[in-house]
C-alpha cells in the first residue's frame, strides 16, 4: 500500500524529534560529566557525599532503620484513611443534631492544615508524654504517629470532601427518588464514586506521608534519617544521607509513577 | 376513589421565581397524562415535587387520598411508591445494570440478590435487555440506559410513574425503543405522568394532555381536543412549532 503524504510527513517529523532529543541529552550528560569534576571542590564533595566505601558500610543499617519508617507508615496510613473519611463525612452531613460534629470537623481541618507538620510533631510528641504517662504510653512512636495521623487526616478529609462534591447532585437525587435514605444514598451511590475519583490524589498523600515519617526523628525514633545522621557523625561523611535518599527513591518513584498511571487512566475514562 | 393522583393548587417558588403557579392536574388509575410546554414552563420541577425531591410552597399533592406534600411526612416510603425517570438517565456508573436495578429493593425492601434475581431477570427480559444485565452503563447505548432506568424504577413496584422528558437526550433513532416500552407500561395499567416533547407520541398514547406555560396549566384536554380546531390560540401556536 502506498504511503499517504501525511503519514510520510509525520514519520519524518518523528525521526527529526528523536534525533534532536538524543543529541541534546548526550550534550547535557557529557557537559555534566566533564564540567562538574572540573569544579575546584569536586574532589572533596565526591569524598564526603559519594563515598562508596562509606555507602557499603552504612547501607545495611540504613535498610534496617528504614523498617521503622515502613512500620510507622503501615499503622498510620489506615488510621489516616479512616479518620480522614469520617471527618469528610462529618463535614457533609445535613442533620441538625450532628451540627456540633460538623463544626468540630471544620475546626479540626483548619487547625491541622494550618500548622506545619513538624510543629504538630513537636507539640504532640513532646507535649503529651510530658503529662507523665506510664510506659508504654509515653512512647514517641505512639505520639509521633498520632501527630502524623492528625495532620494527614485533615488533608485527606479535604480531598475526600472534594470527591464527594464532585459527584453530580443528580446521582443523589436518583438514589433518593428510589426510596433510599440519605445515608444509604451516601454509602451506596455517592461515596464509591467519590473515593474512586480522588484515588490518584490520595496516592500522592501516601507518598508524602512515607517521606514525612522522617520528621519523627526529631522526637526520638531512630528511623532512616536519624540513622544516617548517626553515621554522618561517626564517619564524618555525608554519604549515608545519599544512601537514605536512594532508599526513599526506590519506594517513591514507582509509587509516583503508579499514581500518574491512575490519573491518566481516569482522564481517559472521563473522555 | 376518583383519582389516583391529584394536584391541587400546587405552588413552587425558587426565591423570587414562581415555577409552579397554582397547578391543578389529576390522573385516574391507569391513565397516561402528558405535560407539554416550552422548556422552563415548570414541567420538570412539578414532577420533582411529586417525587418529593422538591418541597412545594402551597397546595396539595394527593396520592390515593393521602396528601403526600404534608410537611413533616417521611418521604422515603412515598418515594418508594412513586417512580421517576430522568432525562439524563442518572444510572449509577459504578454498578452494572442489574445492580443498579437491585439496589433500591435490597436496601428499602430488605431483599437479597438471590430473592430478587428471578423477578428482576424477568423485567430485563420484558424490556429487551436480557443481554445487557451485567453490563455497566458506559457499555450501553443511550436507549438501553434509559430502559434500564425505567426498569430500575419499576423494580420498586411503584403505583405511579413520573417520566421527565425521558427521550430528550436520545438520538432520534433510539427514541422509538424507549417509547415502545411506555405502551407496554400503559397496557399493564400503570398510572403515568410524563413531561414530553414527543407530540406524536402524546397524540397517540395520552389519555389527557396538559399544556403548561409560565407555571400554569393553560389548557387541558384529550389529544383530540388539544390537537383539534377548538384549542386555545396559545396552545395552537405552541404546537405549530413542532
Amino acid at each position: 500500500m502506498a504511503k499517504s503524504r501525511r503519514s510520510e510527513y509525520d514519520a519524518a517529523q518523528k525521526r527529526r524529534s528523536i534525533a534532536i532529543a538524543s543529541a541534546s541529552t548526550i550534550f547535557v550528560v557529557l557537559a555534566l560529566i566533564i564540567l562538574v569534576p572540573m569544579t575546584p571542590g569536586w574532589e572533596k564533595v565526591q569524598k564526603s557525599f559519594f563515598n562508596t566505601a562509606v555507602l557499603y558500610k552504612s547501607f545495611p543499617k540504613l535498610m534496617e532503620a528504614f523498617k521503622v519508617n515502613v512500620m510507622i507508615f503501615a499503622w498510620s496510613a489506615p488510621a489516616i484513611a479512616v479518620l480522614g473519611l469520617l471527618v469528610a463525612l462529618a463535614r457533609s452531613v445535613h442533620s441538625p443534631a450532628l451540627f456540633p460534629l460538623k463544626v468540630f470537623s471544620a475546626i479540626f481541618t483548619d487547625v491541622f492544615r494550618g500548622v506545619p507538620v513538624i510543629l504538630t510533631v513537636y507539640l504532640i510528641g513532646f507535649g503529651i508524654p510530658g503529662l507523665g504517662l506510664p510506659r508504654p504510653w509515653n512512647s514517641p512512636y505512639i505520639w509521633g504517629s498520632v501527630a502524623l495521623v492528625l495532620t494527614y487526616s485533615a488533608y485527606v478529609a479535604e480531598i475526600f470532601r472534594s470527591g464527594i462534591e464532585s459527584v453530580h447532585k443528580s446521582q443523589r437525587a436518583a438514589a433518593l427518588s428510589l426510596g433510599l435514605t440519605e445515608q444509604q444514598a451516601m454509602r451506596d451511590v455517592v461515596l464509591p464514586q467519590a473515593v474512586r475519583n480522588v484515588m490518584p490524589s490520595q496516592m500522592n498523600m501516601l507518598i508524602a506521608l512515607q517521606k514525612d515519617v522522617s520528621l519523627l526523628s526529631f522526637i526520638g525514633p531512630v528511623e532512616i534519617f536519624r540513622q544516617a545522621g548517626v553515621f554522618k557523625s561517626l564517619l564524618a561523611n555525608f554519604t549515608p544521607y545519599v544512601g537514605a535518599a536512594l532508599i526513599f527513591l526506590a519506594i517513591t518513584v514507582p509509587a509516583t509513577r503508579y499514581a500518574d498511571y491512575l490519573m491518566a487512566r481516569q482522564n481517559r475514562e472521563r473522555q | 376513589m376518583m383519582y389516583k393522583l391529584q394536584l391541587n393548587n400546587v405552588v413552587k417558588t425558587f426565591g423570587e421565581n414562581i415555577i409552579c403557579d397554582r397547578i391543578n392536574i389529576s390522573a385516574r388509575s391507569g391513565e397516561l397524562v402528558c405535560l407539554i410546554g416550552a422548556s422552563g414552563a415548570g414541567k420538570s420541577t412539578l414532577l420533582r415535587c411529586i417525587n418529593l425531591l422538591e418541597t412545594i410552597d402551597d397546595g396539595e399533592i394527593i396520592l390515593d387520598g393521602q396528601d403526600i406534600a404534608e410537611p413533616g411526612l417521611d418521604p422515603q416510603p412515598i418515594r418508594a411508591k412513586v417512580g421517576i425517570v430522568f432525562q439524563s438517565f442518572n444510572l449509577f456508573p459504578h454498578m452494572d445494570a442489574i445492580s443498579n436495578v437491585m439496589l433500591a429493593p435490597r436496601r428499602v425492601h430488605k431483599k437479597t440478590r438471590a430473592q430478587l434475581l428471578e423477578e428482576i431477570t424477568g423485567l430485563f427480559e420484558r424490556f429487551g435487555l436480557k443481554d445487557q444485565m451485567y453490563k455497566y452503563p458506559d457499555q450501553l447505548s443511550g436507549g438501553q440506559q434509559q430502559r434500564v432506568a425505567i426498569v430500575r424504577a419499576l423494580a420498586m413496584k411503584p403505583e405511579v410513574m413520573l417520566l421527565d422528558e425521558i427521550t430528550s437526550a436520545l438520538d432520534p433513532q433510539l427514541v422509538g425503543e424507549v417509547l415502545e416500552v411506555l405502551f407496554t407500561l400503559k397496557d399493564e395499567g400503570m398510572t403515568i405522568l410524563m413531561a414530553t416533547h414527543e407530540m406524536n407520541f402524546a397524540k397517540k398514547a395520552a389519555d389527557k394532555i396538559c399544556f403548561l406555560k409560565n407555571g400554569q396549566v393553560l389548557e387541558e384536554g384529550t389529544p383530540d381536543w388539544i390537537f383539534g380546531p377548538d384549542a386555545k390560540q396559545e396552545t395552537k401556536s405552541f404546537l405549530s412549532s413542532f
